[in-house]
């Protein structure tokens, strides 16, 4: 990272710190803001965050690692969750993750090369009704066919 | 960690405890409680297992430690309470009213077998060749519940990755069973911060930040994880085998030099009750095992105390005399090389606080490859010098790539108490029967000021008895009774003493006459000195510096990174606690009380070395080659 970066990364949060307080509690809430913003959570920055919280690091680092919306290392601009829980599996979520992938050219866990999908699997989103369904973003995209959601990946911008 | 506000930890991890009530003869102090059909009168917030101690009922545990937080995670002690639909993890359940305990129900055997057997499916366990075989607390459990099959499952392949990069503390996380205590360890007891539990469910691993190998981060290596361990997962890097192999060359010239604390535990690793001092029965044993000679620490501990006494009254007299603003005061102890990475990480602006002696064991090094080699004709060359160090952060020391004044690498080995009781058994000898035998010349004789150096407050007490002495010229044992600092001794985690020095001086004494003209300087004046152990403890005195509170005004402050000191390093007998420390104090304390010799600048040897070697006196040209050091400015980011 330049200095320049790391100095705009550190009174960026120095402004969360003050928003919600330089409490340990505030932790989650600052994260949050981070990865919506950077789309990940860089090594300085947790650690800026550990030195304003008074914290340690590796504890920062903890809390990252046990949530999988939070990530240290950058993803694509479009996250693209499939729920692989039991409704979604048994109406058919295995013919939705190959077209997919057969779309974007990569496998689950990874990244297409002009960092715009990143490809991954969720836990129930609690669409169970009218699964299968798949989460890119903010977005929950429901009653999905292969068509439907190769069509869905096309229209994101 | 005095009170619930103290806690860094997140409240999850926060004991349950609640207010102690001061009167138990008042109403509501205590509780009577019934465990198993049998009433006991308890104060009231005691925990079911505190209680169930008290009435002389065992109960196994494994995530409960006594100098950490309670956490709860492992359910081993779980006990039936009546009236609850569940099983309660004793260790952290308060009683706040008259409940019947019961802990030997089928529903709570079936409970705790089951949970050692579900550790076991995840527990890497290749028992034979561990390290910790015959000292785990998974394999006792196992035995001790009758563990007779592994029920869900056994893992024949390590996980993960051993991770071998530092020099003091190997990790093997495959032997991990998440009971959380070096997380408590490194966090709430040391507040370095290293460890912590990383990802969730079943792929929960404990890990550093970024999970980068301990060497790359902010690890002290003071070890006490290691001590906390139940299994394997955390152990010290082990260079016996090494050792074996220059002992069995006919061409090496293998030395040792024991420091007071192994020799005041290493008892515990042969069944003996924790507290009695082998000191001459281990000569006579390193001595068989096939070290060349065998010498005592305590004589560079005397060393270091002169050295860094006079470094002490160099700074007095230039900030005091001088008016020199540059020269930095409290002056820190440089003994402990955990204390001295901390402050290297967390506070690198106070480095010129540091003292810039070595630590006994790294003076005792270069002395041996130049003054040693030289009188006694060995080629430095062929000397292979091994420490055994109560301590894991020695191991990194003696690695440390500014430790080679003498040409040399100073000390080639640290080894701890552990590792020298396998050794010792590795050659079929019994420690306590050992015939007596002294300490090898030419340092054959240490004081007992030397000796204390394993306690915490022991380097302040040596040097109190030293530095008083140099300047009021009275005996130390007219103004201390029976010359022990009392003030400086004991566990309280910070100490602070003040020691007036009145207006009647004697001569400066002829070791230091060329650097200070007279003591007038320093009539009616205080010495202030703290005291503290532990890093958590240490933290607190040096925020209270940076904050400019009642420590910036101290003139000298010991530190230790280990809780109780040397004695109750990374690298002494499993286990450790509060209890076993005491004991180990005691036996320090009474060996020093024992010993005629008990001020470092009465030893007749310190003297003669300042004749013979070095002859400039402390901290002169030579003295700086040899026995001083410079440190790094390492800071916390890791990039």
């Amino acid at each position: 990272m330049l200095i320049l970066e790391k100095n705009a990364m550190t009174e960026e949060i120095e402004k969360l710190v003050e928003k919600y307080g330089p409490e340990r509690s505030s932790l989650l809430p600052i994260l949050q803001d981070i990865q919506r913003d950077h789309k990940s959570i860089p090594d300085f920055a947790q650690q800026e965050v550990a030195r304003l919280l008074d914290i340690h690091p590796v504890e920062v680092f903890s809390v990252i690692s046990f949530y999988a919306f939070l990530n240290t290392e950058a993803k694509g601009k479009f996250i693209v969750r499939l729920c692989r829980t039991i409704t979604c599996d048994i109406k058919g979520k295995e013919r939705i993750a190959q077209a997919i992938e057969r779309e974007l050219g990569i496998t689950f866990g990874e990244t297409t090369k002009d960092n715009k999908y990143t490809l991954e699997y969720a836990n129930c989103l609690g669409m169970c009704d009218q699964g299968p369904a798949m989460l890119i973003n903010d977005i929950v995209y429901a009653n999905l066919t292969p068509e439907k959601a190769v069509k869905i990946l096309k229209g994101v911008k | 960690m005095d009170s619930r506000k103290d806690y860094r930890a997140p409240l999850s991890q926060q004991p349950l405890t609640i207010e102690k009530p001061t009167d138990l003869t008042a109403i509501g102090g205590t509780i009577t409680v019934e465990i198993n059909e049998k009433k006991v009168v308890v104060p009231l917030g005691t925990t079911i297992l505190d209680a169930c101690k008290m009435a002389g009922i065992s109960i196994p545990t494994l995530c409960h430690h006594e100098d950490l937080c309670i956490a709860g995670v492992c359910r081993i002690c779980v006990v039936e309470v009546e009236g609850m639909r569940t099983l309660q993890a004793s260790c952290a359940f308060p009683i706040t009213a008259p409940i019947k305990i019961k802990t030997s129900t089928p529903m709570v055997r079936k409970a705790r077998r089951h949970i050692i057997d579900l550790m076991l499916s995840e527990h890497y366990g290749e028992c034979y060749s561990c390290v910790r075989n015959g000292n785990c607390e998974l394999q006792n459990l196992a035995k001790e519940y009758g563990v007779d099959g592994y029920t869900f499952g056994h893992v024949d392949k390590p996980r993960y990755e051993i991770d071998r990069s530092s020099y003091a503390v190997i990790r093997d996380m495959s032997k991990c069973i998440l009971c959380k205590r070096c997380v408590r360890t490194c966090i709430d007891l040391q507040e370095v911060g290293v460890l912590e539990s990383i990802g969730r469910g079943d792929m929960t691993h404990i890990s550093t930040f970024l999970e980068k190998p301990l060497s790359d981060v902010i690890c002290i290596n003071c070890g006490q994880c290691i001590n906390r361990c139940p299994t394997a997962a955390l152990r010290a890097n082990d260079p016996s085998d090494e050792i074996w192999r220059a002992i069995d060359d006919p061409k090496k010239h293998v030395v040792i030099q024991t420091a007071p604390s192994p020799r005041a535990a290493i008892c515990e690793e042969f069944g003996m009750e924790a507290g009695t001092s082998l000191t001459q029965e281990l000569n006579t044993a390193l001595k068989r095992i096939g070290f060349d000679k065998v010498f005592d620490t305590n004589f560079t501990a005397d060393l270091t105390i002169i050295e860094e006494g006079t470094e002490l009254i160099i700074r007095l007299y230039k900030a005091l005399v001088g008016k020199d603003a540059s020269v930095s005061l409290p002056q820190f102890t440089s003994c402990s090389p955990g204390w001295v990475k901390y402050l290297e990480h967390y506070y690198p602006e106070y480095l010129d606080n540091l003292s810039s002696a070595k630590s006994p064991q790294q003076m005792f090094g270069s002395l041996i490859k130049t003054f040693y080699a030289q009188k006694n004709g060995v080629n430095p060359e062929d000397i292979v010098s091994v420490a055994l160090m109560p301590c894991s952060a020695k191991k990194f020391e003696c690695n440390r790539p500014e430790m080679a004044d003498s040409g040399y690498k100073d000390v080639d080995y640290g080894l701890t108490t552990r590792e020298m009781a396998k050794m010792i058994k590795e050659a079929g000898i019994n420690l306590p029967e050992m015939p007596k035998s002294h300490f090898d010349d030419p340092f054959g004789e240490a004081s007992g000021a030397g000796l204390i150096f394993g306690a915490t407050g022991g380097v302040m007490e040596a040097a109190i008895r030293t530095i008083v002495e140099f300047i009021t010229g009275a005996k130390a044992e007219d103004i201390f009774a029976n010359a022990n600092v009392v003030d400086v001794r004991g566990f309280d985690g910070i100490k602070y003493m003040e020691i007036p020095l009145g207006d009647k001086f004697g001569p400066v004494p002829g070791l230091i006459a060329h650097l200070v003209p007279n003591w007038d300087w320093l009539k009616g004046a205080t010495l202030k000195v703290a005291v503290a152990h532990g890093t958590a403890n240490a933290k607190k005195v040096m925020d209270d510096i940076k904050a400019g509170g009642k420590f910036s005004e101290c003139h000298f402050i010991e530190f230790m990174a280990c809780p109780g000191g040397c004695l109750g390093g990374g690298g002494q007998p499993i286990p450790t606690t509060p209890e076993i420390r005491m004991k180990r104090a005691q036996a320090i304390y009474a060996e020093d009380e024992s010993l005629e010799l008990r001020k470092s600048h009465e030893n007749p040897h310190i003297t003669k070395i300042y004749e013979e070697f070095l002859t400039e006196g402390p901290c002169s040209h030579l003295s700086h080659k040899l026995l001083h050091t410079h440190y790094v400015k390492r800071g916390k980011y890791i990039i």
